[in-house]
């Protein structure tokens, strides 16, 4: 029987593990997907807010806050790419700038540092290809951008060098309360456990009306966005908004911390919490929105268009977290609603949580806490004389295998055997950024498959793109 | 010491090996070809089709074979090649920098580049396809890498969106394997590829060509389930209620080729913007002195054939510029200027230096549309000198005018040569 099992392995969940694995404790996380990050996770802005949109007084705003200022931090410990570029709210009339005056009252009151409202003349100075119609914008410096995946990844990792496991592709069907303790029906057995931490996302509520009478509802709200190559990542500097309407922080055009450039995301609410798919309407609006004068002065030409993508927020009916200790359900905690600025505050649901459940529990913490990480190493970091140490010892960093984000076969290797490791092409891309690039797999795909199938012992034909039904090829030639 | 040579070749492909031969034929030893794949040859090597070599060699070849034509000679005039070396970098002063296993990174200093890059196929992201992104979506030429080198089917029941050539070969490609390829959609009027290929590829095995058609959803969570094609209007916006379902496992896209221009952005070669490939003269030299371009990376081309022909030129003329022939000629400098319009998309090459361009100067362009019986022209200025019937012209298929210098330098004074499509 395990002290605590964390349902979901998205952004919150590998936080709460990372901080939950400073303690003395039997715990496990439980993953429907096959790796890390594989929800709501993988398909957001990646951008770190600094806090002043979330409504004063909320959870939301405190972890908003207090997860920025941990991330910086978070960023040297565990050895994952972020970038304090600033963010940027563009008024382009005189009414919007009644908008501004109320976020920087917002950001005074939730404590985010250095907001300030700039005129058109300041910030046309910062950002030269701001649309003609700016008449003045607020400025947060702590805003930044992040890699989304990696922060999971490397907080997920994190907790597994420190003892906590991961079962992945086990779905949680069922929790039934048994005496003191929780049952939980998956597709791959029943699984035993004192305290049962809810991070499952979307379906957060589906767990939580399980074991509570007092129901909480989670819409899935879907995002969708147009990513762009390199060649245009210099539009902004920093992460550009438009004043915030009611469904959200609206549609932003920002660069990605590796020097990408993406428009969106939209907000639609939808049924179905499986729907990542994108629709002709919304990247049609999508598409209108980068050739028209919104935000951006410049045309973001459509032929530098790499992929469009779609992500589900869930949003929560009231429009805040939920951590806690459900009130009617002692031993489950909820960590529900973590839409965004969820991304950002998840170390600080993290430690919120553990704090919670180590009480509840009374744990201690270990002696030997391992509290740093290091990522994929990137060679392109070396200098040209280290890098080729680096090849001598280990002549696969010598081999190019994604040609657009010059990853090397080397890298690849390290993502597979690393804790946690990549067992599939998506979780290759998203540890090494290979397949990520201009040409969207389309020369890498036969050599990853290569060395995965080398490197974990499995067949071609076992090879997926992201776990389940998800193979890429059907069979060999022939045998139709 | 860093090492040197006269001839640095990017690119091991059809172009890279043809530029090579000529440049060794024209008194350059110093050569080096690096090829970032395992083998030269570039990607003949997965077109295991025949249909290669019908201009060059007179006969019908598969692309290995006729890749091999030229690996053969490479190999017997001993030229140094370098595999699975990736060019990490150029500069302006002509410094290349390449990685591979045994050698780390290494810097190396060229007389001359000719850049033989090739292309790459455009993704699905570059169209906007709506839908899931589940596996079962792959580029024509990575299923074709995965069916004819790997040894992989891609999947069973497929559907093609695009009339690229090399869509329409895989289309050929996966029936021959026991695949069943439902549908090519192309969202054009007119097929992307060639004649011959729509016939024997798509015509001979019963498979439907869709024009002005697209996909509108694509199905699938883990593996594709199906898709939503549907009819488009003449501005290439879907007509609602055309819709039509098709359940399928895989997606081929063959939507276009982009050359792979990376490494010449790196040190501003001026690019064009209709070919996406760098702005040449009638040497086929780049607006840096010394740097060439020629195959796929220059601008796409319909037949190899003339991929190793334009490269000959471009292998002649690097040879020329290291051997220090290239201003030897007697006549000044006049350059002119080549301008493509009503129909015609483009020119390779952009301008011409009439003092030394050599006797015959081949002018490839590509239309804009189908044209039936019409003509190229030709205008020295004003005048037209050319005015050539041609009974069909398609964007599929590339044209080419011949450029003589004798005749050009009865005009002193030009300026411009207009290439056009006329309807009389």
């Amino acid at each position: 029987m395990y002290d605590v099992v964390i349902i979901g392995a998205g952004v919150t969940g590998c936080c709460i593990a990372r901080e939950l694995s400073r303690y003395q404790l039997n715990a496990c996380v439980v993953e429907k997907g096959d790796d890390v990050a594989s929800g709501t996770s993988k398909a957001n802005s990646g951008v770190i807010h600094s806090g002043f949109d979330a409504k004063p007084g909320s959870l939301m705003a405190k972890l908003n806050v207090e997860g920025n200022a941990l991330l910086w931090k978070l960023a040297e410990e565990l050895d994952f790419p972020v970038k304090k570029n600033g963010a940027l709210v563009v008024a382009t009339d005189e009414e919007e700038i009644k908008h501004l005056e109320l976020l920087l009252d917002q950001a005074r009151q939730n404590g985010v540092p250095g907001v300030r409202i700039l005129t058109r003349e300041e910030v046309m100075k910062m950002e030269p290809n701001l649309t003609d119609k700016t008449v003045a914008a607020l400025y947060a410096p702590t805003g930044g951008v992040i890699d989304p995946f990696n922060l999971a990844i490397a907080m997920g990792e994190n907790a597994n060098v420190n003892g906590m496991e991961f079962r992945f592709e086990t779905e949680v069907l069922q929790i039934h309360k048994k005496g003191e303790k929780y049952a939980l029906e998956t597709n791959h057995g029943t699984i035993e456990t004192k305290c049962v931490v809810n991070a499952a996302g979307v379906y957060a509520d589906k767990f939580h009306n399980m074991v509570s009478e007092e129901k909480i509802h989670i819409t899935a709200r879907k995002g969708e966005y147009l990513l762009f190559d390199k060649t245009v990542g210099d539009l902004f500097t920093a992460s550009v908004f438009p004043v915030p309407g009611k469904m959200g922080k609206g549609i932003l055009i920002a660069p990605t911390v590796h020097g990408n450039l993406y428009v969106g995301p939209t907000a639609n609410d939808v049924e179905d919490k499986e729907s990542i798919n994108t629709t002709q309407d919304i990247l049609q609006l999508l598409t209108e929105k980068a050739k028209a004068n919104h935000l951006s002065k410049k045309v973001i030409p459509m032929n530098k268009v790499i992929t469009s993508f779609a992500g589900l927020r869930a949003h929560q009916d009231k429009h805040d977290f939920i951590v806690q200790e459900v009130p009617d359900a002692e031993c489950f905690f909820d960590a529900a609603g973590i839409e965004s600025p969820g991304l950002t505050s998840s170390p600080a649901i993290g430690a919120m949580m553990a704090k919670m459940v180590s009480e509840k529990l009374n744990l201690k913490k270990k002696e030997k806490f391992v509290s740093t990480r290091k990522g994929v190493l990137k060679p392109e970091k070396l200098t040209d004389e280290e890098r080729n140490q680096l090849i001598k010892k280990n002549p696969a960093y010598g081999n190019i295998i994604c040609r657009c984000e010059m990853v090397t076969e080397g890298e690849i290797v390290d993502a597979i055997h690393r804790p946690l490791g990549a067992k599939s092409m998506d979780s290759i891309k998203r540890r090494t950024r290979a397949g990520m690039g201009r040409c969207q797999a389309g020369f890498c795909t036969p050599r990853t498959m290569e060395v995965l199938s080398r490197e974990l012992g499995i067949g071609m034909t076992e090879i997926t793109k992201k776990g389940g039904g998800s193979q890429l090829v059907v069979g060999k030639t022939k045998e139709l | 010491m860093m090492k040197s040579y006269e001839i640095v070749i990017i690119g091991g492909g059809p172009a890279g090996l043809a530029a090579a031969l000529e440049a060794k034929e024209s008194g350059v030893d110093s050569i080096l070809i690096l090829e970032r794949d395992r083998e030269l040859g570039g990607i003949l090597n997965q077109c295991i089709h025949n249909g290669f070599g019908l201009h060059t060699f007179k006969e019908e070849l598969t692309g290995p074979e006729y890749a091999y034509r030229f690996i053969e000679k490479v190999l017997e005039e001993k030229i140094e090649y370098k595999l699975n070396t990736m060019v990490m970098d150029i500069t302006q002063s002509k410094i290349v920098t390449y990685m591979n296993k045994t050698e780390g990174l290494v810097h190396i200093q060229a007389e001359s580049i000719i850049l033989a890059m090739g292309c790459r196929e455009r993704p699905r992201g570059a169209l906007n396809i709506p839908g899931f992104r589940p596996a079962g979506i792959f580029s024509a030429g990575t299923a074709q890498r995965l069916v004819n080198m790997e040894g992989y089917m891609p999947g069973r029941e497929v559907v093609i969106l695009g009339s690229g050539d090399i869509g329409l070969i895989m289309a050929r490609r996966l029936t021959l394997e026991g695949a069943h390829v439902k549908v090519v959609a192309e969202i054009m009027p007119y097929s992307g590829g060639l004649k011959r290929n729509i016939v024997q590829c798509l015509d001979d095995f019963g498979i439907p060509l869709r024009l002005s058609h697209t996909i509108v959803d694509i199905r699938g969570v883990d593996r594709v389930e199906g898709v939503t094609i549907a009819q488009v209007d003449e501005h290439m916006k879907p007509i609602p209620g055309t819709e039509e379902d098709y359940d399928c496992d895989t997606i081929l896209l063959s939507v276009g080729l982009i050359p792979e221009n990376e490494l010449s952005n790196k040190i501003n070669v001026q690019m064009n913007a209709v070919t996406s490939g760098p702005v040449v003269n009638e040497s086929l030299e780049t607006n840096i002195e010394g740097v060439f371009a020629c195959g796929n990376v220059l601008h796409v081309h319909d037949l190899v054939d003339y991929v190793s022909e334009e490269a000959a030129l471009a292998g002649k003329n690097a040879a020329k510029y290291v051997l220090g022939k290239f201003d030897g000629q007697e006549a000044p400098a006049h350059t002119v200027t080549l301008e493509a319009v009503d129909g015609v998309r483009y020119t390779v090459p952009k301008t011409v230096n009439i003092g030394r361009m050599a006797d015959t100067v081949k002018v490839r362009f590509r239309v804009g549309n189908v044209f039936k019986d019409s003509y190229v022209s030709v205008y020295y200025d004003d005048e037209r000198v050319l005015h050539r019937k041609k009974m069909i012209m398609a964007p599929g298929e590339m044209e080419d005018i011949t450029l003589d210098r004798k005749r050009l330098q009865e005009y002193p004074d030009l300026k411009k040569i207009t290439v056009k499509i006329e309807r009389e």
